[in-house]
């Protein structure tokens, strides 16, 4: 290196070294493989724990958690549905809500702001109870009955806050578009709902994916909150198995199952998240 | 250089104009006529509110007191058909703004197609004519992003002219762009003015201004200090402004 023959101080730049941890593509999938083989490791010691624990008599604990497994499956299947339908009715309503929080109409914009932040801010347990309690089990209109039968009440419990949520996604992706394509649009004479459709939600979905994703994982795991209100959801059919069994030492590997099988079904929706976001970073 | 076409009737009459945001005078009594082919600059200081002018005569921004006139239609009016006049004007921006989701060719299509309901196939016949005009015919499927600054404001001029406009607003369309990028750009205005089109410029590029303008308007906090031809504002100016200003950025 050549001195300086400058007496003034100078900042000299920085190197870090090189860094040990793994990046790019191998840190994501061992930071995965050794999520994935913690859980299977504490899996496997909770099972043969429990399987030591056992009274002579009784029937192994593997034998046991493979009868109920596939009784806990279907009530994990029936999660996924409540998701399901609880994002799907929250992302309908979540958008319409998003769409008036840009209105130029203000008593609109502040009704809409006004639900959003009330649902937004509420504990969804608390918003379930209400659904399930305030909703009649059956609704008469025009001399036709719709039933409500309490899965439906749930998922509209829970679409409230998927709604409010989506809401806010829906109208910060819209508040990041820059007002350049709004003036350019005014300027070719767009109308205000056709530079929405056309212009600028087209180009706020790509940023709105990412959160919407998250949130969609967040509720799969919140739908478990239905057995608190007496729906026969997978943790509901977990917790009758370990009464019917009345082996408290099957209660680890018993919920870690269940554990399992929402970390199996979340854990790709959060990577899938994280990848998009970082797709979309670079592009932008 | 002496006007190379027939002018025609006033096209744009801005009379009396005053804009303010707030407490903050932008314009103050500006008044200017723009005949039919004619080119005009307007030239001067940053913040004398030539941006903001060019956007009173298209109705992107309101003006506060006096009367603009387009084609001999009120602007400053609340029944104002807003389709109508945004029909007559285009208006190209600094920052291009183009529709990043949609290709050149769909850029140039969106308006005539979704707001004046022509024909599809019409206009894209009339879109690619565009495109090959001011010379993108090559990037016809190129998203924005993948295009250099001077090929999406080419793309922005061929997406104001699909409307076929009556005016051509430039808003200082060359300032984001590099040397190179920056004269293909002034050749198209160049070009569009040689055609016999109306177009209003703020610009700093003086050389292009005295070489290409009809008129030219030096304005300074809000107010015209002086109009007239190129030879007379460039080589003659009257006002002790337009000469200070002048001699910083020539």
């Amino acid at each position: 290196m050549r001195s300086g023959s400058t007496d003034l101080p100078v900042l000299k730049p920085f190197r870090a070294p090189a860094p040990i941890a793994p990046s790019g593509f191998a840190a994501p999938v061992m930071l995965s493989s050794g999520t994935l083989a913690v859980f299977v490791i504490l899996f496997g010691a909770s099972l043969a724990l429990a399987q030591v624990a056992a009274r002579p008599a009784g029937e192994g604990a593997v034998t046991v958690l493979l009868r109920w497994a596939p009784l806990i499956f279907q009530g994990f299947l029936f999660n996924i549905l409540i998701s399901f339908l609880s994002m799907a009715l929250g992302t309908v309503v979540g958008v319409l809500v998003g769409i008036a929080q840009v209105s130029l109409l203000a008593p609109v914009r502040k009704t809409a702001w006004g639900v959003t932040q009330f649902f937004r801010n509420a504990p969804w347990l608390v918003l379930l109870f209400y659904a399930m309690f305030l909703l009649p089990f059956e609704f008469r209109m025009f001399g036709i009955t719709i039933a409500f039968p309490a899965w439906v009440k749930a998922v509209i419990g829970l679409a409230l806050p998927v709604a409010a949520n989506v809401s806010e996604i829906l109208r910060g992706g819209i508040k990041s578009i820059p007002a350049g394509q709004w003036e350019s649009a005014d300027a070719l004479a767009f109308t205000r709902a056709q530079t929405l459709w056309m212009i600028i939600l087209p180009q706020a979905f790509k940023r709105m994916l990412p959160p919407w994703m998250n949130l969609y994982a967040i509720l799969t795991m919140a739908t478990t909150l239905i057995s608190v209100v007496g729906i026969q959801d997978a943790l509901s059919v977990t917790r009758a198995a370990l009464i019917a069994e009345s082996r408290p030492e099957l209660m680890i590997p018993m919920y870690l199952l269940l554990l399992l099988m929402f970390f199996a079904y979340c854990y790709p929706i959060a990577r899938a998240t994280l990848a998009l976001e970082r797709r979309f970073n670079v592009k932008a | 250089m002496a006007s190379r076409h027939q002018l025609g009737e006033p096209v744009v009459v801005v009379e009396g104009v005053e804009k303010s945001f707030g407490s903050f005078s932008v314009l103050r009594d500006v008044s200017l006529t723009v005949r039919r082919g004619e080119t005009v600059c307007i030239i001067g200081p940053s913040g004398s509110g030539k941006s903001t002018l060019l956007r009173c005569i298209n109705g992107l921004v309101p003006i506060s007191k006096g009367s603009i006139k387009l084609a001999g239609r009120e602007v400053n009016d609340a029944k104002l058909d807003k389709l109508a006049l945004r029909r007559d004007v285009g208006i190209v921006f600094q920052q291009y703004n183009l529709f990043p989701h949609k290709t050149a060719l769909q850029n140039v299509m969106m308006a005539p197609i979704h707001v004046l309901k022509q024909d599809k196939a019409e206009v894209e016949e009339r879109a690619r004519k565009l495109l090959a005009k001011v010379g993108l015919s090559q990037k016809l499927a190129t998203y924005p992003g993948e295009l250099s600054g001077g090929q999406q404001q080419r793309v922005a001029i061929a997406r104001s002219l699909a409307m076929n406009p009556k005016v051509m607003l430039f808003d200082e369309v060359t300032a984001a762009l590099d040397p190179e990028t920056k004269k293909e750009v002034l050749v198209t205005i160049q070009d569009l003015a040689a055609e016999g089109m109306t177009c209003i410029l703020v610009t700093h590029e003086m050389g292009f201004a005295r070489e290409v303008a009809d008129h030219v308007y030096f304005t300074d906090g809000g107010v015209i200090v002086e109009h007239g031809s190129p030879a007379e504002v460039f080589g003659n100016p009257r006002e002790e402004r337009t000469k200070g200003f002048l001699d910083k950025v020539l």
